[in-house]
């Protein structure tokens, strides 16, 4: 049981680690909580399982697909729900605008998809019992998105010029950064990532509209855990949030490990609201 | 100056004050909700039936979302926990059975509960939070009901409750549940217009102000959620019994939206908007079969386009009085007077002393061992370049920040640092370097704020609207009148919105508030930037006068003009340590404040 705990835990904990990172690569340009991370990771699901098992397309060239499909929603998304509010970051409307294009992206999945879960392509065919692809494919996945958000972050220009920004906005415009390019860039990026989340999971958490949903709570705990905007926080915040649960599931039962997550949420929130490794608020007066 | 010309005397009633105007469309709705089953069929009847369940829930939600501005985007858990507790009350598959009258007050009782740990995170966090935890508890009330068969019946659902006679008809039932929509109404409309649904508006758009004003943000929230909380756990019941059957299918998430839109359409601060909304938003897909299963899509664009292009919603539309224009130059004219009349009568005697205050942030230190004192019926002036801890040590005093050292006596008592809701209580207001008002609220209400921990009523005499609530907000409406005629001649600006005045009247308003409070000490940060050669005379006068009924004044300023006309007392800063102490002439003729300022 042990093993099945900690291979599905880490499994689950990695896709909500990877929603969580979504949730930040946005954050990070803009100040924007967006309500699109848990979507981009179901439609990596739903589109996965559409170009490959529908379409019938080769496996990569779907991968492809799926994850450009989801990079331009994360561009749509900057352009209609967070570009037109960022001028009013203190009201919060970013909140509404980007609720709103979540719920579209639900309910075109749902209609258009329908609102079963459907199958997911076996990807490699490797593995079986705890080792089998479903499990390690997210581990995997979020290995490869760490390791590629590192490289793109300490060794590449763009990388360093997305950290100015997130660092101190106006002095990065100051400097002739472009603010606005970038901020695009990195809504593509957490598109592309949201759809890593969810391809990866696919085999575990098949092709279902309201994984939305879901995921928009699951990996934002993470978030909430970690830090706003602190990757690192997110992943570790992600894997004992899944590994946590798993084990509330194979220990308590399936009711009592949703109500486990949610009264760790609530607690956290209650004991650390800026999250066990986040920063302390800013001056108010 | 037409304005000014207008202002009511002293003493008057609150303009346009009247009941009438704002319960009218009530009453029109309501009219047209009798009298639907007379010129409809079962059908219309099953969708007004529908609406006037929403509204209850929608009516309580509406102060959190409208009035608090807390986006609680899962209120479809609450309506589930209730349609859940009285079907199982009244099945009695825990219990023995209850009559349905009876399982609806324990199903309150279990949604004001479930109300309060939902918002808990809203607490002490803002916005994204609480909205992630309504959907979390959303998301998971619908997997327990999914999976505690025994009690809920699983997926197979179980039996809702059913009234007795005579509310066993179609006809029957639409009048049950439009009387709850009534009393909900009713029981919202007096929280929205009292201390507290101010207060709720004070902490969404100025919270800082709030606090000083003394509203505690956690009490008046808590009460808030255990209102909304009970509100939709009836509203569950109800909608169980109308469904005669539950499934957790049945409580779908764009249910929650709908709720959630209607307020936002209907306009935040707004009771009228919201109710419109939710019957527009109930109706809007039996117009069209197609539009039913994209109601959601429909929804979401429906908020897209509020967010974008009318924020203010329908009670924007709907609000003729702030399209009026307002008088062009209008004139601030202080009565001081008049201050007399509403302020007190003895001189305090206890003095504001700080001792040794020590303050860095980080490596910053922004003061270092600041020794001060504020006499009853004394202004003293505080002044120094920019960056050497005037503001800050108002900050200090109103505990918006805790000291590092150092220590801060009223008379013999200390104050506790770092909490600033407790300043209102020992007498301490203040006003902000920019005004912080509630632009969406009227300037009335603005300054009723100030005056809010005078408030005597509790929350439950302010919901069925007792006389002591009802005479707190005489009181409160009356003296803030005065307040307004007094501090600056603008009473006939009492219902502007405030987001419509100009920078100097805000100032003003802002001196008007602070003074609700009757305070042995008065905080003002710069209250002349801004302001006219003219109107800083007229402050000067103002500023005297209250100092003159017995009130310590502590001035932040750069106007040194106004500093060395009119304090008692001048202390200089200078990067967080005193310059110089003493009256306006010693600092006049001091040499180091005359370098540092000239920089010589």
């Amino acid at each position: 049981m042990l093993a099945s705990i900690i291979a599905s835990g880490l499994a689950a904990g990695a896709i909500y680690a990877l929603v969580g990172i979504t949730y930040n690569t946005m954050f990070s340009t803009s100040r924007v909580m967006s309500f699109t991370a848990g979507q981009l990771a179901m439609l990596g699901g739903v589109l996965g399982s559409m170009f490959t098992l529908r379409l019938g397309l080769p496996t990569l060239a779907g991968f492809g697909l799926t994850l450009f499909s989801c990079a331009i929603i994360g561009v749509i998304t900057e352009f209609v729900a967070v570009r037109p509010v960022l001028k009013s970051l203190d009201q919060h409307l970013y909140v509404l605008s980007t609720l709103a294009i979540a719920l579209m992206i639900q309910q075109v999945a749902a209609i258009e998809w329908g609102t079963e879960p459907r199958p997911f392509p076996r990807l490699i065919g490797l593995g079986s019992g705890v080792w089998d692809e479903k499990f390690w494919l997210p581990v995997g996945a979020c290995a490869i998105t760490i390791a590629g958000l590192e490289y793109l972050y300490r060794r590449t220009l763009v990388g360093r010029a997305f950290i100015a920004i997130a660092e101190d906005n106006f002095a990065a415009r100051a400097l002739g950064l472009p603010e606005r390019s970038l901020r695009v860039a990195s809504y593509a990026l957490a598109g592309i990532i949201g759809a890593m989340a969810g391809y990866s999971g696919g085999e575990l958490m098949l092709a279902f509209f309201a994984n939305g949903a879901l995921l928009n709570f699951y990996g934002f705990v993470p978030v909430a855990l970690g830090g706003l905007g602190n990757n690192r926080g997110a992943i570790i915040g992600g894997v004992s949030l899944g590994l946590y649960q798993q084990a509330a599931n194979f220990l308590v039962g399936g009711i009592f490990s949703s109500v486990a997550v949610f009264t760790l949420f609530i607690v956290v929130l209650l004991a650390a609201p800026q999250g066990l490794f986040g920063s302390a608020s800013a001056r108010r007066v | 100056m037409s304005a000014v010309a207008a202002a009511p005397a002293h003493g008057e009633a609150p303009p346009s004050y009247s009941v009438l105007p704002q319960v009218a469309p009530f009453l029109g709705v309501l009219a047209v909700a009798i009298t639907l089953p007379f010129i409809s069929n079962d059908y219309w009847i099953l969708i007004g039936t529908r609406a006037a369940i929403y509204w209850v829930l929608v009516s309580g939600l509406n102060l959190v979302v409208g009035f608090a501005g807390h986006l609680a985007i899962g209120y479809v858990a609450l309506l589930a926990l209730g349609a859940y507790s009285t079907s199982v009350l009244v099945a009695g598959n825990v219990l023995p059975p209850l009559p349905v009258f009876g399982a609806l007050p324990i199903a309150a009782i279990v949604g004001a509960v479930f109300g309060v740990i939902v918002g808990l995170p809203a607490l002490r966090l803002r916005t994204f939070y609480f909205a992630m935890s309504t959907l979390g508890f959303a998301t998971i009330v619908t997997q327990i009901a999914l999976a505690w068969q025994s009690v809920t019946g699983g997926g197979i659902g179980i039996a809702g409750p059913e009234f007795p006679e005579p509310f066993n008809t179609a006809q029957g039932f639409y009048y049950l549940c439009i009387a709850f929509a009534v009393a909900a109404t009713c029981l919202t409309a007096n929280i929205a217009h009292s201390r507290f649904g101010r207060g709720l508006i004070a902490i969404r758009d100025a919270e800082v102000a709030a606090e000083a004003s003394g509203i505690s943000k956690p009490r008046v929230l808590v009460a808030i959620f255990v209102l909304a909380g009970a509100l939709a756990a009836i509203a569950g019941g109800l909608f169980a019994s109308l469904q005669t059957y539950i499934t957790p299918d049945a409580f779908t998430f764009d249910l929650s939206v709908l709720f959630f839109i209607a307020i936002l359409l209907g306009g935040r601060g707004s009771i009228l908007g919201p109710l419109l909304a939710t019957i527009i938003l109930t109706i809007l897909p039996e117009f069209a079969a197609p539009l039913a299963a994209w109601s959601t899509f429909l929804y979401a664009v429906l908020l897209l386009v509020i967010v974008l292009a009318m924020p203010g919603g329908i009670a924007a539309l709907l609000d003729f009085r702030n399209r009026r224009p307002l008088a062009t130059h209008r004139t601030i004219l202080p009565n001081p007077a008049a201050l007399g009349g509403v302020m007190r009568k003895t001189i305090g005697q206890r003095t504001l002393s700080l001792r040794g205050i020590t303050l860095s942030f980080g490596s910053v230190q922004a003061i270092a061992g600041l020794d001060l004192d504020v006499h009853p019926a004394k202004i003293h002036g505080l002044i120094g370049p920019n960056g050497s801890g005037k503001t800050t040590t108002l900050n200090v005093i109103s505990g918006y920040y805790s000291a590092n050292a150092g220590t801060m006596n009223l008379g013999a008592d200390v104050l506790p640092p770092g909490r600033p809701v407790l300043r209102a209580g020992k007498g301490i207001a203040r006003t902000f370097q920019t005004p912080r008002l509630i632009g969406e609220a009227t300037v009335l209400q603005n300054v009723m704020i100030g005056g809010t921990i005078e408030g005597q009523a509790t929350f439950a005499e302010t919901l069925l609207s007792l006389p002591r609530n009802r005479r707190d907000e005489r009181r409160l409406a009356t003296k803030a009148v005065d307040m307004l005629g007094i501090v600056g001649g603008m009473a006939a600006l009492a219902e502007v919105r405030a987001d419509r005045l100009q920078h100097s009247e805000l100032r003003f308003i802002e001196i008007a508030r602070a003074l609700m409070l009757d305070p042995d000490f008065l905080l003002l940060d710069e209250p002349a930037a801004g302001l006219s050669g003219d109107e800083i005379d007229r402050l000067a006068a103002l500023i005297r006068a209250i100092s003159g009924f017995g009130t310590g004044v502590l001035l932040v300023e750069h106007h040194a003009d106004l500093i060395f006309a009119i304090c008692d007392e001048v202390t200089v800063l200078n990067l967080g340590r005193v310059l110089a102490a003493g009256t306006p002439d010693e600092i006049r003729s001091h040499k180091d404040v005359v370098s540092a300022y000239l920089g010589a």
